[in-house]
């Protein structure tokens, strides 16, 4: 099972003789052009123009109400399910708008993983949880699901933590524990693109430290994009940093120059802590 | 000056300086003296208070202890293993029982149950994951509607669709009258059941690429499903006992049948008959029918109650 974790640099391993799917190349590169969101008649997101970069970690900060979270929930259009939501703009996942006639939704959120505030395991074992993407159209056989799940539990660093107890509930793991299961069970899905909706806001410093390791490991073999309220994590954690106000993209640029020498006010106030 | 920095420096952190603090006036004093002072007529009327809703708890419970009691006096006595295992017996002829009726019941209530639970179910998970929209609310409205209909009702509809255009009663027109009276029930059990399923879950599947109908047979289903199998054993327990819709489709048998065709026995159907015929001997087996009845219905419970317990208690669905 050692092939299974990949060396830096190499692309994520497909399963040898995988179909023609294989030959399509996902970098995982998003691009939000002008995009607007909306509640109803609330504009939530007005004229977002971003690129996140593949094989990084992007961060969205910015004060409660922002938007942040909006434009994260539209990369995989989570928040389409909410009646009375509609966008303007496009959303691009490898140069193709997601929100277009081309995109099948299943297929994208299975390209596109997500992670939530709160750890939301399914009332089921370890094991199942984590099958539970790969199972969707019930095409995996027996022995290919074992390698799934034990590859995905490695990659969130959780196998050895629960390689002897595979088939218990997965309510029985601590916090920190459900929450790399979490990870492990949308990585299950092999994404390009994982987003983190404050993973670790309800986590204590340990099981945060965790989380931010292994993010550190993952953004080698994918797009990894996290909200936080955390400032210290976002500087800790991030290559780029993009600052929301009241729907708006103030600012974004790489973390160093977001932190030390911003070139808003508004950034510059937000990151030293004087409102928000 | 330094008085004055540490003062302004207070009113910064939100604090409020202490001229601004306002102390309880005398007269507030007064009244809450007094106030303290109204402990023991409080602690009495709270005691008569507690006293009367107790009483309402028991009076509430008293007809059920009442009809058991009086059940197993008059019903325990004619109650033998004949009751169980015999035919009835002609008017005159010493014992007999009701088998054919149990075996009806327990047919008609498997009908019900295999007609009721699936539309039942999938209607409760319709009304909850698309709430709001026209036709939920729509049939949310109709569903309460139709668990208001005497069920003398329901028996006249199936009686029109099902026995009339085949020409003979049947078993099987009775259990979809049942079936139809479980569907609002277990509909709203389901609905309500559904709706608590915490929408982190119901994101969860759906981000992994599950299409909603699937989400919500998957993981919202297995979640509420200690909820709704309670809700559809109440259900049952509730159609176990009615008379009505069975007498122009179940129609009753003196005979032994398992067809779900042809007219078919049944314990609430017996109970009538014999308790409104003129003889004594029918008269006991009727009160012993009626205890059977009733001790089938509180099993169904007892157990919806402790299946129920069991799944939460383990809170894994595994």
């Amino acid at each position: 099972m050692s092939h299974a974790i990949a060396a830096p640099g190499v692309a994520a391993p497909r399963a040898p003789g995988a179909p023609a799917l294989a030959l399509v190349t996902y970098t995982g590169s998003i691009e939000a052009r002008d995009f607007s969101f909306f509640y109803g008649t609330k504009r939530a997101l007005s004229g977002i123009s971003l690129q996140i970069a593949p094989h990084a970690i992007t961060a969205f900060i910015g004060p409660s109400g922002c938007g942040k979270s909006t434009l994260l929930r539209s990369i995989n259009r989570l928040n389409a399910l909410i009646v009375g939501a509609r966008h303007e703009g496009e959303m691009l996942l490898d140069g193709v708008d997601i929100y277009g006639p081309q995109t099948d939704i299943v297929t994208l959120r299975q390209r596109v993983g997500m992670v939530f505030q709160r750890w939301n395991p399914f009332p089921k074992s370890i094991y199942d949880n984590i099958a539970f993407g790969p199972r969707i159209n019930g095409l995996a056989r027996r022995a290919e699901m074992d390698e799934v799940v034990e590859t995905s539990l490695r990659r969130a660093a959780l196998w050895d933590e629960v390689k002897d107890r595979l088939r218990s509930s997965a309510h029985g793991l601590s916090g920190g524990q459900q929450q790399r299961l979490c990870i492990a069970r949308a990585l299950a899905n092999d994404p390009e693109v994982l987003l983190l909706d404050e993973p670790a806001s309800a986590l204590d410093p340990i099981a945060t430290q965790h989380i931010e390791e292994l993010l550190y490991e993952l953004k080698r073999e994918l797009t990894v994009v996290i909200v936080t309220h955390n400032l210290q994590q976002a500087a800790r954690v991030s290559d780029t940093t993009a600052f929301f106000y009241l729907g708006e993209l103030v600012e974004a640029g790489p973390t160093d120059q977001i932190f030390t020498s911003p070139r808003e006010a508004r950034t510059e106030a937000y990151v030293t802590g004087r409102f928000g | 000056m330094a008085g004055m920095a540490r003062e302004s420096q207070r009113q910064r952190a939100g604090g409020m300086t202490a001229a601004t603090v306002q102390r309880p006036s005398a007269r507030q004093r007064a009244v809450s003296e007094r106030t303290r002072r109204g402990l023991g007529r409080r602690r009495a009327v709270n005691a008569a208070m507690l006293g009367l809703l107790a009483l309402a708890a028991v009076i509430a419970v008293l007809p059920l202890i009442f009809i058991l009691t009086y059940l197993l006096v008059r019903g325990a006595g004619s109650l033998d293993l004949n009751f169980f295992t015999h035919m009835p017996e002609p008017v005159g002829e010493a014992g007999g029982g009701m088998a054919n009726a149990i075996a009806g019941t327990m047919i008609i209530i498997v009908i019900a149950a295999a007609f009721g639970l699936p539309i039942g179910v999938g209607a409760g998970i319709y009304l909850a994951e698309h709430r709001g929209t026209w036709l939920a609310n729509t049939v949310r409205f109709l569903s309460d509607v139709l668990n208001g209909l005497p069920s003398i009702v329901m028996g006249i509809f199936a009686w029109q669709f099902l026995v009339r255009p085949v020409g003979h009663f049947s078993a099987l027109s009775g259990g979809v009258a049942l079936g139809v009276m479980m569907i609002p029930m277990i509909a709203r059990t389901t609905e309500e059941m559904v709706r608590v399923v915490p929408v982190s879950l119901r994101e969860a599947a759906l981000a992994l690429g599950y299409a909603r109908w699937r989400t919500g047979l998957t993981i919202v289903l297995r979640t509420a499903s200690a909820g709704i199998v309670t809700g559809a054993l109440v259900a049952l327990a509730r159609v176990a006992g009615e008379t009505a819709p069975l007498l122009f489709t179940a129609f009753g048998n003196q005979f032994w049948s398992t067809s779900i065709t042809q007219p078919i026995a049944a314990l609430p159907l017996q109970i009538f008959s014999y308790a409104i015929s003129p003889y004594d001997d029918w008269h006991r087996l009727a009160w012993a029918g009626a205890l059977v009845l009733i001790a089938l219905i509180l099993v169904i419970s007892i157990v919806a109650r402790v299946a129920t317990r069991a799944r939460f208690n383990t809170g894994s669905g595994d």
